[in-house]
C-alpha cells in the first residue's frame, strides 16, 4: 500500500473545512461568471488571445534581446537594473539596497516573484520591517500563511474569519468595535496602513508587464496600493522576473485587454500604472531612486526544456477560477506558490519533480483550463509531459506494476480479449446478477464513495464473434 | 436505393468499457450506423486506445497502442467510438504521438482523418435524422470533456435527441463541468473525485430527469455509481442506447425487477 | 556576473545559434522600431460624440461620478456644488498645471496648491486624456499633476476636456507624446478606471481601499 502523499493529505483537510467549502462555492464562481461577462462585451477577446500568445511567444524567442533592450531604456530613464540568476541573490540584493538606503520600514505590494524566493523573511531577517499592503496580502502576513490564489490571496477565508485575525492582531482598537462587513473591515486596515504608506522608506513592487522599448514597468490594482507603494517613498523597487518583458507598449496594451477580463471579468483594475524611471528633475513627487531586480530562478532553464509555453503566463489566475479540482481544495492544498493548473506545470520546474510532481497527477484532463488560458497555454499537454517525467523515476511501484500488466495485455488481443472475458465473468460471478456491487475487495477506492456497475453479461467482442458465427435471420 | 457499393465500410471502434461493461452500447452503435447507411466491422484485433498509458505518462505503450490500432482499421472508409475521450485519443492525439517518426506520423494523421465520435458522425457525416428509437420521457445530458473541449461536440446529441418525439430535453446546470471520472484519477484521488461527482448529482436530481445520457461510458458508470450511493431513481444510459430504441437492458448500476 | 549567466542561459536555451544571430536582432530592431499594430477592439473607433457616451456610460459602470461643465469659467463652481452636495469641505488641493491655475478660483471653493498632504480631502488634477474603450483616465506625474492628488485624498476630481477623449489606449499615446512634447515618457502615467477598490475580503467589492473613495471627472 504506497504512503499517503502530501497532496492527499492536505486536500482531505480542506475537503473537510466547511468555511473553505463555502469560500470555494461562492468566490471562484463569479470571477468564472465575469470572465464570461467580459467575453460576452468584447467581440475581439477570442482573437486576442491569438494575439496574447504571439506577443510572448515572440518575446520569448527574443528574450536575451528584450532583456538587453529593456536594460538600456531603463537605465536611461534613470532606473539601476539588478540581474539575480538565484532567490537567494535576489533576496541579497534587495536588502543590500535597503540598507544602503538606511530602511526601516518597507512597504510592498503584491508580487509572486517576491513570494517564491521568500523576500519578506530575508528581509525581516535583516532587521527590516515589512508591511504587505494589497488588502489580501495583508491578512495573509498576520496569519503567518501563504497566499491560496494568484490574484485574490484570502479567496480561501470568510469575512468572519478575516474579522477575528484584526480583533486579535490590531489590539490597540476597542475590542467590541464593529467587525462585522467587509466595508468596516477594510476601513479599519486603510487606518492601519495608511501611516505605514506615509513613512515607509522603500516600497517594493512586482511588476505585471516590463516594456523594452521604453523601460518601463506596468504594476495593476485595484487598491492603488502599489502606487502608493512606489510613489511615496525614496526608494522604489521593483522585484520581477525576466519573462515579463515585451517587446512595445503595443504589445502591453494587447496583454492588459486580456489581464483583468481574464482575472476578475473586469475590463481594467482601477489602478493601471506605467513606471518609467525615478522622478524627474522637478517632480515635487515620486521615488528619487528606481530599481530593477531581473529574477531569474529557474526561467532560463524551462526556455529549453520543452515546457516554454508556460511562461507566456500572465498571471490571472483564470485557470485555477475554471478548474473543478481546484475549486474543490482551494489553493493550500497545493502547498505551492503558484496553485491550480499554472502550479501544476510551473511548480515542479521551479522547485523539483520530487516536492512538486504531483501537482500534475491531481488533474483529471478536462481541458477547462486550456479553453480559459488568455495566451493559450497547453498546460493539459504540459501536464501530460510532466506525467511522463515522474514515469520515468522510480515510486509507487504498485500501480506501475499495475500499469505494466495490462500494458502487456493491451498489445496482445487474443490474449486481452480472454482477459477480458475472464475478467468480467469474474465481475458478473461475484456481483450474483446485481446490476452494482457497493464493496469490492480490490475497488476500495471506487466503493468508498460510489457503487461499482457490474458488466451486462459476456464481452462485446465474444458476443459479437458469435452473431459473426451465427446465419442473420 | 443504397447498393452494396455506395454503403461506407465502418470500422467501430468498441472502447474497453463498453467491451466489458455494458455491450449493449456497442449494439446500439452498430444498430444506428447500419440506420445511417454503413456497413459495420468489429476488427478483432483492436483493444484499447492507450488513454490510461497516456495520461500516466507511459508514451512508449500509447505509441505502440497507436500503431496497433491503426493497423487493426486499416481500409475502412471510416473509424466510429461511441466514446467521446477514445475518439479524441485516436483523432487528436495519435498523430501527436507518432510525429517524430515521418512514415508513422502520415498514416496516423490519414487515420485520423476517418476517426469519429458516433453521435457526431451520424449527425454532421451521414445527416442522420430518422431514428430507430422512440423514447419518450425527460432526460438530461452531460457534456464529456474530451468530446466537448476536444472534438467540439456540444449540439449533435442534443439535435439528435430533439428528433425523439416525447422526448423532453431538460438542461441542468453545469452540464459542461467535469463529473470527476478522469480515467485512474477517480481512483488515484477518491476524495476529490467524490466532490465533484457529488456536484455533478447535484445537478442532475434539481433538473429531475428520468434519465441522465452522455456519450462516454466512463462519465456515466462513474455519475450512475455515485446516483446508485445516494438513492437516487434517476436513470443512466449512455446516448446511443436511447437514439437506438436498445433500452432492454436496465439502466447502469441498476438491477432489472425480478 | 549573473547577467552575463542569465543571458547565456536564455541564449543557450533557446539554442541560439551565431548564424540566426543577425536574423533575430533585425527581427528584434524591426519590431521596436515599427512597433506591433495589434487588433484594436472596435469599440473605440467611433465618431468624436460618441466616444464621449462610450466613455461617460464606462465611468458610470464604475461608480465615477461625471460632471457635465459647458464653460471652463464654471469649473470652480461646479466642483463646491459637487463636494457641498455630500457635505465634504469646500478645499481643493491642485498641482501647477497652467489650465487649472488659469481659472477663476474667487468663489466660495478654497484651493491650495502643491503636493498632496495625508490630510487633504479633496485632490483635483488635469487627465492628459480620456480612453472610451473602458473609460480610462490618463493621469502623467510631474509638477503640474502631482501624483499624489490622485492617491491620497478621500475624493480625486479630474478634469478631462472632451476633445482629449480617445478611443483606445494606443491613440491615448499619441496624444500624449504630442501633449509632452517628446516621446520620453514621465516618472509615472496613471491609467485610472474608478476609485479605489477591493474585493479580497468575502468576495465582496468595496469602494475606498487604500486609494480615493469617491472618483468624480469633470468634462468640459
Amino acid at each position: 500500500m504506497s504512503p499517503v502523499s502530501p497532496f492527499t493529505t492536505r486536500s482531505a483537510t480542506a475537503l473537510a473545512n466547511e468555511r473553505l467549502q463555502r469560500a470555494l462555492a461562492d468566490v471562484p464562481g463569479g470571477f468564472v461568471a465575469g470572465r464570461a461577462r467580459a467575453k460576452a462585451a468584447l467581440p475581439e477577446f477570442e482573437a486576442l488571445r491569438r494575439t496574447g500568445r504571439d506577443i510572448k511567444d515572440h518575446a520569448l524567442a527574443h528574450l536575451d534581446l528584450y532583456l538587453e533592450e529593456f536594460e538600456r531604456n531603463a537605465t536611461a530613464a534613470g532606473s539601476i537594473v539588478h540581474w539575480a540568476s538565484t532567490a537567494a541573490e535576489a533576496c541579497d540584493i534587495v536588502l543590500g539596497i535597503c540598507r544602503e538606503t538606511g530602511a526601516r520600514l518597507v512597504t510592498k505590494s503584491k508580487s509572486m516573484v517576491s513570494e517564491e524566493i521568500g523576500l519578506n523573511a530575508k528581509l525581516e531577517a535583516g532587521g527590516l520591517e515589512v508591511v504587505e499592503t494589497d488588502l489580501g496580502e495583508y491578512v495573509i502576513q498576520l496569519r503567518g500563511e501563504t497566499p491560496s490564489h494568484l490574484i485574490a490571496p484570502v479567496i480561501h477565508l470568510s469575512t468572519a474569519d478575516i474579522a477575528e485575525d484584526f480583533l486579535r492582531h490590531h489590539d490597540h482598537l476597542p475590542p467590541d468595535r464593529d467587525t462585522s462587513s467587509p466595508a468596516v473591515l477594510i476601513a479599519e486596515a486603510r487606518g492601519i496602513l495608511r501611516p505605514k504608506f506615509l513613512a515607509a522608506d522603500v516600497g517594493i513592487t512586482g511588476a505585471n508587464l516590463l516594456v523594452a522599448k521604453t523601460g518601463s514597468a506596468i504594476v495593476v490594482t485595484n487598491e492603488g496600493n502599489a502606487d502608493l507603494t512606489l510613489t511615496l517613498p525614496r526608494v522604489h523597487i521593483v522585484v520581477t522576473s525576466i519573462e515579463k518583458v515585451v517587446p512595445t507598449l503595443d504589445d502591453a496594451w494587447a496583454l492588459l485587454r486580456l489581464l483583468a477580463r481574464s482575472a476578475t471579468g473586469q475590463e481594467i483594475t482601477a489602478y493601471t500604472t506605467l513606471v518609467t524611471g525615478p522622478r524627474r528633475d522637478g517632480d515635487p513627487d515620486g521615488p528619487e531612486e528606481c530599481h530593477v531586480v531581473l529574477v531569474d530562478n529557474g526561467r532560463s532553464e524551462l526556455l529549453g526544456s520543452g515546457m516554454r509555453e508556460v511562461l507566456r503566463c500572465i498571471r490571472c489566475g483564470a485557470c485555477m477560477n475554471h478548474c473543478p479540482v481546484y475549486c474543490s481544495v482551494g489553493g493550500h492544498a497545493y502547498g505551492s506558490i503558484y496553485a491550480g493548473p499554472i502550479g501544476a506545470v510551473l511548480s515542479p520546474a521551479l522547485v523539483g519533480v520530487q516536492e512538486a510532481g504531483e501537482l500534475a497527477q491531481v488533474s483529471t484532463f478536462c481541458g477547462r483550463c486550456e479553453q480559459v488560458c488568455p495566451v493559450e497555454i497547453p498546460l493539459v499537454g504540459l501536464m501530460r509531459q510532466w506525467r511522463e517525467v515522474a514515469f520515468g523515476e522510480p515510486g509507487d511501484g504498485r500501480s506501475k506494476l499495475l500499469l505494466r500488466v495490462w500494458a502487456f495485455l493491451a498489445q496482445r488481443p487474443r490474449l486481452y480479449h480472454a482477459a477480458a472475458r475472464m475478467g468480467t465473468a469474474a465481475l458478473r460471478a461475484f456481483a450474483r446478477g446485481r446490476g452494482t456491487v457497493s464493496r469490492h475487495p480490490l475497488a476500495e477506492a471506487w466503493t468508498r464513495y460510489r457503487d461499482l456497475p457490474t458488466p451486462q453479461g459476456e464481452t462485446f467482442q465474444a458476443r459479437w464473434a458469435r452473431r459473426q458465427r451465427e446465419p442473420t435471420p | 436505393m443504397t447498393t452494396q457499393s455506395q454503403r461506407p465500410r465502418v470500422g467501430l471502434f468498441v472502447t474497453c468499457l463498453i467491451d466489458i461493461l455494458r455491450p449493449s452500447v456497442g449494439f446500439a452503435a452498430v444498430r444506428l450506423l447500419e440506420a445511417a447507411g454503413c456497413d459495420v466491422e468489429v476488427p478483432a484485433a483492436q483493444t484499447c486506445c492507450g488513454q490510461p498509458a497516456y495520461n500516466s505518462g507511459d508514451r512508449d505503450t500509447a505509441r505502440a497502442l497507436a500503431l496497433q490500432t491503426i493497423a487493426a482499421f486499416d481500409g475502412f472508409d471510416y473509424v466510429v467510438a461511441p466514446s467521446g475521450s477514445c475518439a479524441a485519443m485516436l483523432k487528436v492525439h495519435y498523430p501527436r504521438l507518432l510525429a517524430d517518426d515521418a512514415e508513422a506520423a502520415a498514416r496516423a494523421v490519414s487515420f485520423a482523418e476517418r476517426v469519429h465520435e458516433l453521435v457526431s458522425f451520424l449527425v454532421d457525416v451521414r445527416k442522420l435524422t430518422a431514428l430507430p428509437g422512440t423514447f419518450s420521457g425527460r432526460v438530461a445530458y452531460h457534456d464529456g470533456c474530451s468530446g466537448l473541449r476536444e472534438l467540439g461536440i456540444k449540439r449533435q446529441p442534443r439535435e439528435l435527441l430533439g428528433r425523439l418525439p416525447g422526448t423532453e430535453l431538460v438542461e441542468m446546470a453545469e452540464t459542461e463541468r467535469c463529473c470527476g471520472f478522469g480515467g485512474l484519477f477517480c481512483v488515484k484521488y477518491p476524495d476529490i473525485s467524490n466532490a465533484m461527482v457529488s456536484r455533478k448529482t447535484a445537478n442532475i436530481m434539481a433538473a429531475e430527469p428520468e434519465l441522465l445520457l452522455a456519450g462516454d461510458l466512463g462519465c456515466l458508470i462513474n455519475i450512475a455509481g455515485k446516483l446508485a450511493r445516494e438513492g437516487s431513481r434517476v436513470g443512466c444510459r449512455h446516448v446511443a442506447e436511447v437514439l437506438a430504441g436498445e433500452t432492454a437492458e436496465p439502466p447502469i448500476a441498476q438491477t432489472s425487477a425480478p | 556576473m549573473s547577467r552575463a549567466a542569465i543571458l547565456a542561459n536564455v541564449r543557450s536555451g533557446l539554442k541560439v545559434e551565431a548564424r540566426h544571430e543577425s536574423e533575430r536582432r533585425a527581427s528584434v530592431e524591426a519590431r521596436l522600431a515599427q512597433g506591433a499594430h495589434h487588433l484594436v477592439p472596435a469599440r473605440g473607433k467611433v465618431g468624436a460624440e460618441e466616444r464621449v457616451a462610450l466613455f461617460k456610460s464606462f465611468l458610470a459602470a464604475q461608480g465615477t461620478d461625471v460632471i457635465d461643465v459647458a464653460a471652463d469659467a464654471e469649473i470652480p463652481a461646479a466642483i463646491a456644488a459637487y463636494l457641498g452636495d455630500r457635505n465634504l469641505p469646500l478645499r481643493v488641493r491642485v498641482g501647477g498645471d497652467p489650465f487649472l491655475a488659469s481659472l477663476s478660483w474667487t468663489g466660495e471653493l478654497a484651493r491650495d496648491t502643491g503636493v498632496a498632504r495625508p490630510n487633504d480631502t479633496a485632490g483635483l488634477s488635469r487627465a492628459l486624456a480620456g480612453v472610451a474603450e473602458t473609460g480610462t483616465l490618463v493621469l502623467a506625474s510631474g509638477a503640474d499633476n502631482p501624483t499624489t492628488l490622485a492617491l491620497l485624498p478621500e475624493t480625486h476630481l479630474v478634469v478631462v476636456r472632451r476633445e482629449t477623449i480617445v478611443g483606445s489606449y494606443e491613440d491615448a499615446v499619441a496624444l500624449i507624446s504630442a501633449e509632452l512634447g517628446s516621446e520620453a515618457l514621465p516618472h509615472a502615467l496613471n491609467l485610472v478606471s474608478g476609485a479605489s477598490r477591493t474585493g479580497d475580503i468575502g468576495g465582496r467589492i468595496v469602494v475606498g481601499a487604500h486609494g480615493p473613495r469617491r472618483l468624480a471627472v469633470i468634462l468640459i
